[in-house]
C-alpha cells in the first residue's frame, strides 16, 4: 500500500517501499581504517585530557586513540569497555559534543574537536565484528545478585558483578533486554539491531540469568528479591511519562511509546504516521520523534517548545540535526487546549516570554493544525519499593550506588545524579557493583 | 621579486635550487619535466662505466618513516646507480643541455678506483656538454662493497687521489660528494681540496634501517624475507646535514670550498638555512619524490619574498650569514639567562608543557584546577622544552637583561661569562686554548 506525503491523517507507506532503508540509515557512518588513521593523529594526548575529565564515565580517551594510531583498534576497544562496558552504544548516542569532544582542546584550538565518539566507534566495531569478548570472569564466589531492569545501568552492573565472579539474575519488565537502548533512541542512531547484538554481546561473559517480563511489584517484591539474593540493584529507569493538563490532552501520545513501537517495528512501511506532526517538547526525546516522524513521511513535523531556543534541553547538535531534516522548532510556545477538528487537531498555544528566569504567558496565541501530537515533557519514576528515599523524583542513591536501603543499590535513569544518559546509566552501574563487590566480599 | 640567478663553480642556473643525483634525475624524460617546472639544475644520477648494466631489485627499494597523518619524514632506499646503458644515458644528457641551456646540467660519477676508467668516463662526459662533475663518494649500499661509492668516500687518501685524476684528466668544474657515514667530515672535504676539487656537496644518505616487518621479523624494505641496510634521506636527516654543512663552512682549512647543501630540503625555508650556513645552492631529492616537481615554485616565490624583505639582491649575499654564530659549547654564554613566558591567550590547555616538565625536567610549570599553566620562574632553567612540545606555539623564552634578579639562582644575571672563562671549569684557560672560536 502507497499513500502520498499529502494525504491528511495517520496513514502507513507514505514513502515509497525502498525509501525508508536509506531514511533510517547510520547517521553517522563509521570511519575507514584511513580515516579513523587520520583524526586519531589529531589527538595530542592531553595530560590530564579534558576530555576524560568530561566522560561520564571516565574513558580513557587519550590512551584509546594512541591504541588506534598505533595499529590496535582492538586493544583501543578493550581500554573503552573496561570503564563503560557499553562503549560501543555511547559511541553512537552520546552528546559528545557537550562531553569529551565539546571538552576537547582542539575544540578551543580549531573549533574542530578530535572524533572522538567516531574514533570510539571504530575501535568499539573492530572488537565487535572480530567476536570477541574481552573480559572473563574472576574466581567464582557464592554470592548471588539480583539486578532489576535489564537498560544499560542494570547490564552494566551485572556484567561488573559477573566479571568478580559473583551469580546474576537480571529482571526485566519488557519482552527484550536493553532497556532504552532497545526502545528508546531514534533508530538511525544504531541501526542493524546493534543494540540487542551489543546486549548478546555482553551476556558472552556468562554468570548472568535473564528473567524476561518479570516487573519489580507486578512479579515479586523488594522483600522477595532480598530473600533470594545478597544484593539487589535497582536499575528500573522511569516508567512513567509527564502529561499535559490542558483540555484535549487525552488526544496526545507520549512520544516513547512511538519510538519504541517504531524501534520494535519490523517493517516502518507499515507503521502510521500523521501527514502533520507536532511534537510538544525540547528535549532528546522530541528531537528523535520528530525527526523520526518527518523520516517516515511525514509532509510536516514541527517542535514546540515552552521556553527559548537557547534553552532547549536538546544539544544545538540535536536541534540542527533535526532542522536539517526538515524539522520546524518554534519556541516560546506552551500548549493551552487540543482540539478535534474535522480531519485531525488544532493545538492552541499561548506565546511565551521568559524574563529573569520566570516563563510567562503572552496574550498573542498560535495554532498548528496538526494530525498527530505527541508529548516528550518528561518522563517519571513509577511505583518503586516502600522504604526508599525519593529525591527529585527520583530514588536517591550516595556515589557508590547505595539507597537508604541495606543491601539495596540504584542506578541509571530512576536514580540521583548525572544526566539522564546511557553512559550515566553505565557508569552508575559499573560503581554500584564495584561497592556492591566490595561489600559482599568485605562481609 | 628578486633576482635568485645563481653562479655555483662557475656553473650558472636561473635559481639555487638543483635536484640531487637520485631516481628523479635518472632519464631525460624526468629532468624535462623538472626542467619546465623550474628547478635550476640537475645533478644526473651517477653512471657508472660502460658494460652490462648495473642490476636493481625488483622488489620494494623504499621504506619510510612518518609523522602524523601519514607526513613522510624520512626515506630509505636501497637502489643503486643508474640501470640504464651508458651510452643512452650519455645522448640523453648531451640532447638535454642542447635544448635547456640555461640550465644546470652536472653529471654523477662513479667508477672503479683505477685511473683508466676515470679518463675513459671523464671523457664521454665531456663530450656531452655538461656543465661539470660529481663524484658520488657516497653511495652506503650495494656499490661500497664493490669497492666504490662511500668505500671510496670513508677514506681520505682515496678521495684525495680520485680527486686529482678527475682533475688531471678533465677541465669541468669537480664537485665532490661526501658520505656522511664517517665520524668527522672535515677529514673528507680537507682530502677532495687536496685533490683540487672545485666543491662539496653534503650530505650522502645516512646507513638506515627504516623499519622491521613484525610479522616476517625482517627489515624493510622486504626483498623476498631479506633487508638490508639502506641510504636515509628526507626531513628527518636535515639537522645532520646542517651541522655537517656548518662544520666545513667553519672549519679553518675549508671556508673557502664551496659547497652544494643536500639533505631535507623541502621548502624556501630550508634552502635559506642551508645557505645561511655556508652553502651555495642546494640539492633537492625526497621533497619531490614525495610531492611532485612543482614544489619548486614555492621555493621560488618564499626564497625571493624572503630577500626582498631582507634587502638581498643577489644570492650570495645570503651565503654563510649564519657561519659565525656557530661555535663550540665552550664559548657560549654561561650567563645568558632566559625564561619561559605563555601567552594565555593563545594556550588551548593541553597541559603537555606541564606533564613533560614535571615528569621529565625541571617542574618548573605549574597547572591550576582550571588547567590554566604558568611558568615557576624559581625554578625554570630555560630547557626549551615546553616551547618544542607545545601545540600551538604560544609559549616563548624571554631574556632577562644583565643585571636582573634571576629568581631561580637568587643573583642578578651577569655579564657574558663562557665555560673557558667559568671558575667552576677545572683546566682554567687551558681550555680556551684547545680550539679558538670560528671567526
Amino acid at each position: 500500500m502507497t499513500t502520498s506525503q499529502f494525504q491528511p491523517g495517520i496513514m502507513p507507506g507514505r514513502l515509497p517501499a525502498e525509501d525508508y532503508c536509506h531514511a533510517f540509515a547510520d547517521t553517522a557512518p563509521p570511519l575507514t581504517d584511513h580515516a579513523a588513521r587520520v583524526a586519531a593523529d589529531r589527538c595530542y594526548f592531553c595530560y590530564d585530557a579534558p576530555c576524560t575529565t568530561a566522560c561520564p564515565s571516565g574513558i580513557d580517551v587519550p590512551l584509546f586513540i594512541r591504541q588506534i594510531a598505533t595499529g590496535q583498534p582492538e586493544a583501543a576497544a578493550v581500554t573503552i569497555l573496561s570503564q563503560n562496558i557499553f562503549g560501543g552504544l555511547c559511541a553512537r548516542v552520546c552528546p559528545t559534543e557537550t562531553l569529551c569532544e565539546g571538552a576537547c582542546v582542539r575544540e578551543v584550538a580549531e573549533g574542530k574537536p578530535v572524533e572522538i565518539g567516531l574514533l570510539q566507534r571504530h575501535a568499539t566495531d573492530r572488537l565487535q565484528a572480530a567476536g570477541v569478548h574481552p573480559f572473563s570472569r574472576a574466581e567464582r564466589t557464592d554470592f548471588s545478585i539480583a539486578v532489576v531492569g535489564a537498560g544499560p545501568a542494570g547490564l552494566a552492573c551485572a556484567h561488573r558483578l559477573a566479571m568478580k565472579g559473583h551469580e546474576v539474575t537480571l529482571y526485566d519488565a519488557r519482552l527484550k533486554p536493553g532497556g532504552l537502548n532497545e526502545y528508546g533512541i531514534a533508530a538511525y542512531k544504531a541501526p542493524g539491531g546493534f543494540a540487542a547484538k551489543e546486549v548478546a554481546w555482553l551476556l558472552q561473559i556468562g554468570g548472568i540469568t535473564l528473567l524476561e517480563n518479570w516487573a519489580l511489584g507486578r512479579n515479586g517484591t523488594l522483600a522477595d528479591l532480598l530473600e533470594d539474593h545478597d544484593a539487589v540493584f535497582l536499575g528500573m529507569g522511569l516508567a512513567g511519562v509527564n502529561a499535559l493538563t490542558i483540555p484535549g490532552a487525552e488526544h496526545a501520545t507520549p512520544a516513547t511509546d512511538f519510538i519504541a513501537h517504531l524501534r520494535q517495528s519490523e517493517d516502518l512501511a507499515t507503521l502510521p504516521i500523521g501527514r502533520r506532526v507536532v511534537v510538544i517538547g525540547g528535549g532528546m526525546t522530541a528531537v528523535d520523534a520528530a525527526v523520526q516522524a518527518k523520516l517516515l513521511g511525514a509532509e510536516t513535523s514541527t517542535i514546540v517548545y515552552r521556553r527559548s531556543q537557547p534553552e532547549m534541553p536538546a544539544s544545538l547538535h540535536e536541534q540542527d540535526h533535526a532542522q536539517t531534516h526538515g524539522v520546524r522548532i518554534v519556541p516560546n510556545a506552551t500548549p493551552v487546549a487540543i482540539r478535534k477538528d474535522e480531519v485531525g487537531f488544532e493545538v492552541e498555544f499561548a506565546r511565551t516570554a521568559t524574563r529573569d528566569g520566570t516563563m510567562t504567558l503572552l496574550e498573542d496565541t498560535l495554532r498548528l493544525k496538526a494530525d498527530q501530537v505527541f508529548t516528550a515533557i518528561g518522563q517519571t519514576l513509577g511505583p518503586v519499593p516502600e522504604g526508599l528515599t525519593i529525591t527529585g523524583g527520583k530514588i536517591a542513591i550516595d556515589a557508590t550506588g547505595r539507597t537508604g536501603l541495606a543491601k539495596v543499590w540504584a542506578g541509571g535513569d530512576c536514580a540521583s545524579g548525572g544526566e539522564d544518559l546511557t553512559v550515566t546509566a553505565s557508569a552508575q552501574g559499573r560503581d554500584a557493583a564495584e561497592d556492591i563487590h566490595a561489600f559482599l566480599m568485605g562481609a | 621579486m628578486a633576482n635568485l640567478s645563481s653562479e655555483f663553480i662557475g656553473i650558472k642556473s636561473p635559481n639555487p635550487f638543483w635536484l640531487a643525483s637520485a631516481p628523479p634525475t635518472d632519464k631525460e624524460y624526468n629532468v624535462r619535466r623538472a626542467y619546465e617546472a623550474g628547478w635550476g639544475g640537475v645533478v644526473w644520477k651517477t653512471l657508472g662505466m660502460d658494460g652490462p648494466p648495473v642490476v636493481n631489485v625488483s622488489g620494494p627499494r623504499y621504506g619510510a618513516i612518518y609523522g602524523p597523518d601519514r607526513t613522510l619524514l624520512g626515506l630509505n632506499n636501497i637502489e643503486l646507480i643508474t640501470d640504464r646503458p651508458l651510452e643512452v644515458n650519455l645522448r640523453e644528457i648531451k640532447t638535454v643541455k642542447r635544448d635547456y641551456p640555461d640550465r644546470a646540467l652536472v653529471v654523477s660519477l662513479m667508477v672503479p678506483c683505477d685511473e683508466e676508467s676515470w679518463k675513459f668516463i671523464l671523457r664521454e662526459v665531456e663530450n656531452t656538454g655538461a656543465d661539470g662533475v660529481e663524484l658520488n663518494f657516497g653511495c652506503p649500499h650495494g656499490m661500497a662493497e664493490r669497492g666504490m661509492g662511500a668505500a671510496v668516500g670513508q677514506v681520505p687518501e682515496y678521495i684525495e687521489m680520485v680527486t686529482r685524476w678527475v682533475k688531471t684528466h678533465s677541465r669541468m668544474p669537480c664537485i665532490v660528494k661526501l658520505t656522511p657515514n664517517i665520524t668527522d667530515i672535515r677529514k673528507p672535504a680537507e682530502a677532495a681540496q687536496r685533490g683540487g676539487a672545485d666543491a662539496v656537496s653534503l650530505i650522502n644518505t645516512i646507513n638506515s634501517i627504516t623499519s622491521v616487518d613484525l610479522d616476517l621479523f625482517a627489515p624493510e624494505p622486504t626483498i623476498d624475507g631479506m633487508g638490508t641496510h639502506g641510504g636515509y634521506c628526507g626531513p628527518a636527516v636535515k639537522p645532520i646535514a646542517l651541522n655537517m654543512v656548518a662544520e666545513i663552512a667553519r672549519n679553518a682549512e675549508t671556508r673557502k670550498l664551496p659547497i652544494s647543501g643536500i639533505g631535507g630540503v623541502t621548502t624556501w625555508r630550508d634552502a635559506a638555512e642551508f645557505m645561511a650556513l655556508g652553502a651555495s645552492n642546494v640539492q633537492v631529492c625526497t621533497a619531490v619524490m614525495t610531492y611532485g616537481f612543482r614544489i619548486v615554485e614555492e621555493m621560488i616565490a618564499g626564497l625571493s619574498a624572503f630577500m626582498d624583505q631582507k634587502g638581498f639582491t643577489a644570492t650570495s649575499e645570503l651565503v654563510g650569514l649564519a657561519v659565525p654564530k656557530v661555535t663550540d659549547w665552550q664559548y657560549l654564554n654561561l650567563n645568558y639567562t632566559t625564561k619561559a613566558v605563555i601567552k594565555q591567550e593563545d594556550c588551548i590547555k593541553c597541559g603537555r608543557c606541564h606533564v613533560v616538565c614535571e615528569d621529565t625536567s625541571h617542574q618548573a610549570i605549574a597547572m591550576a584546577a582550571d588547567r590554566t599553566v604558568t611558568v615557576k620562574d624559581e625554578e625554570c632553567v630555560a630547557c626549551n622544552l615546553c616551547v618544542d612540545v607545545c601545540p600551538t606555539g604560544c609559549i616563548s623564552m624571554q631574556e632577562l637583561p644583565v643585571g636582573t634578579l634571576d629568581p631561580r639562582t637568587g643573583r642578578p644575571v651577569g655579564t657574558p661569562l663562557n665555560w673557558t672563562e667559568h671558575p667552576n671549569n677545572p683546566s682554567g684557560s687551558a681550555a680556551a686554548c684547545a680550539r679558538e672560536p670560528a671567526e
